[in-house]
């Protein structure tokens, strides 16, 4: 597998008021390969949303670098390869909604990009059929539930044919069945068309279905490893401010018993196979 | 002193092609000093329901009652009764307006002729409550505070109203976990502290199992289930699958394990509880 994203030294400042500077980024090294799905979780403010707009160049590195699929964003040439290459999706679904019907809106990423009226027709149908939606085309957006709109927000996306897809917790505002559209969805196209996906989430139940978790703190990544790797280390999350899935926290505390649990237990049913075999 | 609803249906858009019925025949009373949990899957009319609490909505036909007050009809009285009520929307920052967080804070007991001096000890409390320092905040811009800063300010908004009864809808929604924690704690404090009535919409099942003394579900517009959460999440969960929601994720484990024959108790809603007897029955056996 090849690296798509490398981001190498990568440092970003923001200025807030009275010309405070804020380093919303650390030297983040770290790279993302090619049909990889890696998770990034982290505190309000720990730098995850600003890591994730450095990936299609919509904010660029004060220093440092940020290689996309063989591209620096800091040159503006490569700026609209990068985009048209990396998707984003974003929290609120409503805020990336721009036309009155479901097609229409998968449409806009490929209208803008000069791709043939019958080229764009195929696209839709095709982007809609992946996330499920196919049914809905000639609604009016605004009517369907959040998680039917997050899945058009995806099918933009995939209308671009772009292979890789930056998700920034884009199942905050869902109910949970909602949640589980989104994240089956964004699984099923991981595995079927190889999609390279970079999923930020507050979910941890939603971060274990990762290839790889990155948890960042204070702009810098601070863990980095398989979900089972990740979540085993269920007091040094703690201390970090986030949650761990609840088998892993109930196999620490069992174990804090003396009771005998094999480490790295992080789903449920791991867990009720270990304590009743 | 409670809100009453009687035979409440509210139809969206009523008399066009989008006329959708969002909630339907409902029949409750919250009572002073509950802390009711109000889950469902969206669409099913939770925040419709909860917008006619404080008269938001007008009910297509039936009935909103505070204590023996008609919400709807005219007069002083309506009023009043409704600013009884306080309420938090979804997303409640996306409100914050003024220059500092004090103005802020200020602006709904002004607008409620509060004389000046006692804003200011309103303002005061309002912060503690959501445990920012007076000091350090009040002099601040809203608007370049943290997502969990800027909510809860715009709770302390609402609590400087001093409402009876206080609805919040999401107020977790894209908080980090260590954040949702500490406005649900606050949440608490506030209700242990004042008495007053909580009204909580949320999405968060172990949240909700943890805090609310009682649970309606909410399905395709009515009331399909009302009693303690403990009640609902242990009996009812047929039911709550239907309704398109879950118990919280620690009963769903601990139901496994009584699948699988171990003799563990199910109600359980704190994880060191859990694990004290998941150990206990693996002794047994």
């Amino acid at each position: 597998m090849g690296e798509f994203i490398t981001v190498k030294d990568m440092c970003h400042t923001y200025f807030a008021h009275e010309g405070e500077e804020v380093q919303a980024l650390d030297h983040i090294n770290i790279s993302i390969h090619e049909g990889e799905f890696v998770a990034i979780i982290g505190t309000n403010g720990s730098g995850k949303s600003t890591l994730a707009k450095h990936f299609n160049a919509l904010l660029t590195p004060n220093s440092g670098q940020c290689i996309v699929n063989g591209l620096d964003t800091l040159d503006p040439e490569n700026t609209w390869e990068i985009r048209q290459s990396v998707g984003m999706v974003f929290q609120n679904p409503d805020n990336q909604i721009v036309a009155t019907l479901v097609e229409e809106d998968v449409a806009f990423g490929p209208e803008n990009l000069g791709v043939e009226p019958a080229e764009i027709r195929k696209r839709v149908a095709e982007a809609l059929q992946d996330v499920g939606m196919e049914e809905y085309r000639q609604h009016s957006p605004h009517l369907l539930s959040g998680g039917q709109k997050q899945r058009v927000a995806i099918a933009g996306v995939l209308a671009m044919c772009s292979n890789c897809l930056v998700l920034d917790e884009p199942t905050a505002m869902l109910d949970p069945q909602g949640r589980q559209e989104v994240l089956s969805t964004v699984l099923r196209l991981h595995r079927e068309q190889k999609i390279t996906v970079v999923y930020i989430t507050h979910f941890m139940e939603e971060a274990v279905a990762a290839d790889r978790v990155i948890v960042m703190e204070q702009g810098k990544v601070v863990m980095e490893g398989t979900p089972q790797e990740v979540f085993s280390q269920v007091n040094h999350l703690k201390e970090l401010g986030l949650d761990v899935p609840v088998a892993a926290e109930l196999s620490y505390r069992l174990r804090q018993l003396n009771l005998i649990i094999p480490e790295k237990i992080i789903t449920d049913e791991e867990l009720v196979v270990a304590v009743c075999p | 002193m409670s809100i009453n609803l009687q035979n409440v249906t509210y139809v969206y858009m009523s008399k066009t092609p989008f006329e959708k019925v969002a909630i339907k025949n409902i029949n409750i009373e919250i009572k002073q000093g509950e802390f009711v949990g109000i889950i469902g899957h969206t669409g099913s009319g939770k925040s419709t329901l909860v917008q006619h609490l404080n008269g938001l909505l007008k009910p297509t036909s039936g009935t909103v009652t505070i204590g023996e007050q008609n919400i709807h009809s005219k007069g002083q009285a309506a009023r009043q009764a409704k600013s009884r009520v306080g309420m938090v929307f979804q997303y409640p920052e996306h409100q914050l307006f003024e220059e500092t967080v004090y103005e802020d804070i200020a602006f709904g007991p002004r607008n409620l002729g509060i004389p000046e001096d006692e804003i200011d000890s309103r303002v005061k409390k309002a912060l503690n409550f959501v445990g920012l320092d007076f000091e350090k905040y009040a002099q601040r811009t809203p608007f370049q505070l943290s997502g969990g800063q800027m909510r809860r300010v715009a709770i302390a908004g609402v609590i400087a109203l001093e409402p009876e009864y206080l609805i919040l809808d999401e107020p977790s929604a894209g908080l980090d976990p260590r954040g949702r924690d500490e406005i649900f704690g606050q949440i608490i404090n506030l209700y242990e502290a004042t008495g007053m009535t909580v009204v909580l919409v949320s999405h968060n099942m172990e949240d909700v199992a943890k805090m609310a003394n009682r649970l309606l579900v909410m399905k395709d517009g009515e009331i399909s289930l009302d009693g303690t959460p403990k009640d609902i999440f242990q009996n009812y969960q047929v039911e709550l699958k239907q309704a398109g929601v879950d118990a919280p994720p620690l009963t769903l484990l601990m139901n496994k394990f009584k699948q699988r024959g171990l003799d563990v108790d199910n109600t359980v809603i704190a994880t060191d509880a859990a694990a004290d007897s998941i150990f206990d029955a693996v002794r047994r056996c």
